[in-house]
């Protein structure tokens, strides 16, 4: 048991130093999200249209709304970044050392994933009070309650990184990850716009947003941040999680995986 | 959620037993709804004449009267049993009102006839009716009852009526459309709104001088659309709370420097509002969006939106 303890140290570690010593990375990982909020939901103010959809009371600005939208936004790439990382960390050994520990695969997948959300949980934290600086003040119980949801939709976003880290050849595929996979996660889902208005422009759009794993982590924060619970968001995230970490461990398995036909 | 808990909590300690209501006016319903001042939810919903929209209380909350406007009268509503007691005559499209402080004169605002009514609420009859400018709309009465103002919407000026003679004393220029009036400072002062002129022009009594003018801004709305109605003030007077019609915002003025401290978003073309008798919370009505806003009156934030029935008009409380 201590050995699985020193292995999830020694990764949270590794990463956390890793983390420290990008601090671009922190800063763009801010700033994304922070244009998001200052800038385009300025131009947006009066666009959302009124109507109160759960879990607000009363009517809110759009930058009120696109705040759980941006938290999940800042966890979606961190978890692309973490699978980034590997793919890095595959390409100069330190991955392939890592893989060799005598630790069972999973729980080093799980380490590096716990690393990874660990940081994205920082990221959003310090989202949360710069939002909270510029007059976007949420329940206090909020911000205590957010942490479980964080931690889930991180855990199943960063999953997901993990999958595609496991069929993702070099470094420069990470743009097409951004095209084909952060893009339309981010757009179509209720990050931007509820999805009542997404079905006054479309019906279609509106199913696939519904369907999409990214709406129910985005909503599943939402509502934590309002210290309420969305007992269908957070299902649908959790079967997402276990499908994600499952095609994680089935890409990462040398034997079946997706690394062994890669060759 | 938990500062709606929090604002219920504090309601709890600070009312008494017996639940305050809010009294809302459905101009497009023909109704009435009351919302529950401890749930913030609609416990009842009454039938009324054609289109209400002026409505206030008898001093002892025994009466509600009703600007009927489109029935052409001014309905006597039991508030217990919400029946219809009787109708009072009161001039042609009745819209706007104000109880005189003897529990007995209702002036009336005839927007169709450029008409002040006084009625008598015991006699039920008519004693004068004053001629004023076209369609007239806002009134206020001094709280020593000796003065009462009409505003009217198309001639733009505050007539100050003595209601001793029953005859205009005299009339003073406000920006375009006049809506609302209010007394303040013992009657010392006068603020009446101006929907079109986007203003709010302060009147000292004594001389009826203009003391100051009242502009408004709502960042990302365009300043047509901010058009100041109804406005309530705290129980210390020291803030006033300013209804910005179709910005969808109510504008919280600083009633000693005139200025305006913070805009709060509400429901769409917010029109007027009252303060739950404790003054802790205040409830717009939002016309187009058919629902009232909850603010809590000391943090300054809406807490929750209820739906009411199409296009709430006026608000009173009863305790």
């Amino acid at each position: 048991m201590n050995a699985y303890i020193i292995c999830l140290y020694a990764i949270l570690e590794r990463e956390s130093l890793r983390f420290v010593g990008q601090r671009g990375r922190f800063v763009a990982a801010l700033v994304r999200p922070l244009v998001w909020l200052l800038v385009f939901a300025a131009g947006f103010r009066a666009a959302l249209g009124l109507s109160i959809t759960p879990p607000y009371e009363t009517y809110i600005t759009y930058e009120v709304y696109i705040v759980p939208g941006l938290c999940g936004m800042i966890q979606l790439f961190n978890g692309m970044q973490s699978s980034l990382s590997l793919v890095y960390d595959r390409e100069m050994g330190s991955m392939r050392l890592l893989l060799t520990s005598p630790m069972p695969r999973w729980w080093l997948l799980f380490c590096k994933l716990l690393a990874g959300v660990t940081i994205s949980i920082f990221q959003v934290y310090a989202f949360l009070a710069i939002a909270a600086a510029f007059g976007i003040v949420l329940p206090w119980a909020g911000y205590l309650l957010a942490l479980p949801a964080l931690v889930i939709s991180g855990l199943t976003l960063g999953a997901l990184g993990l999958a595609l880290s496991s069929i993702i050849r070099q470094l420069e595929n990470f743009a097409g990850v951004m095209n084909f996979v952060i893009f339309p996660m981010f757009f179509l889902s209720s990050a931007l716009y509820p999805l009542w208005r997404m079905a006054e422009s479309s019906v279609l759009l509106r199913d696939i947003c519904a369907v999409n794993p990214f709406t129910h982590a985005v909503e599943l924060i939402r509502f934590a941040l309002y210290a309420e619970v969305n007992g269908p968001a957070l299902g649908w995230t959790l079967l997402a999680l276990t499908v994600f970490m499952a095609l994680a461990l089935w890409g990462y398995d040398p034997a079946r995986g997706l690394i062994r036909r890669k060759g | 959620m938990m500062r709606t808990i929090l604002a219920a909590s504090l309601l709890t300690l600070a009312a008494p037993a017996g639940a305050a209501e809010i009294w809302v006016s459905n101009e497009k319903d023909d109704t009435i709804s009351v919302i529950d001042v401890e749930t913030l939810e609609v416990v009842r919903t009454i039938p009324t004449g054609e289109r209400p929209r002026g409505i206030t209380f008898s001093q002892d909350y025994s009466r509600l009267y009703i600007c009927a406007s489109d029935s052409d009268t001014v309905q006597v509503m039991d508030p217990e049993t919400g029946e219809i007691l009787h109708d009072l005559p009161s001039g042609e499209d009745p819209e706007q009102f104000v109880l005189h402080p003897n529990d007995r004169h209702l002036y009336i605002a005839n927007e169709d006839d450029a008409v002040t009514t006084v009625v008598d609420t015991e006699t039920r009859k008519v004693i004068a009716q004053i001629n004023v400018g076209i369609e007239p709309e806002g009134m206020a009465v001094s709280p020593d009852g000796k003065i009462v103002i009409t505003t009217s919407e198309t001639t733009n000026m505050a007539h100050w009526i003595d209601t001793e003679s029953k005859s205009i004393f005299a009339n003073t220029l406000v920006d375009s459309r006049p809506r609302h009036a209010e007394f303040i400072k013992e009657g010392g002062e006068l603020w009446v709104s101006s929907e079109i002129g986007g203003t709010i022009t302060v009147f000292n009594v004594a001389d009826q001088s203009e003391v100051a003018k009242i502009r408004f801004e709502v960042q990302g709305v365009h300043e047509d659309r901010v058009q100041p109605v109804g406005f309530e003030f705290t129980a210390d007077e020291k803030r006033a709370f300013v209804a910005l019609g179709p910005s969808n915002h109510v504008a919280v003025v600083n009633a000693e420097t005139f200025e305006v401290e913070k805009y709060i978003l509400v429901g769409r073309r917010v029109w007027h509002m009252d303060f739950s008798p404790d003054r802790s919370l205040l409830f717009t009505t939002n016309g187009v969006s058919g629902d009232v806003t909850v603010i809590d009156v000391a943090a300054l934030e809406p807490i929750k939106t209820i739906k009411v029935g199409r296009f709430p008009w006026g608000a009173a409380a009863r305790p």
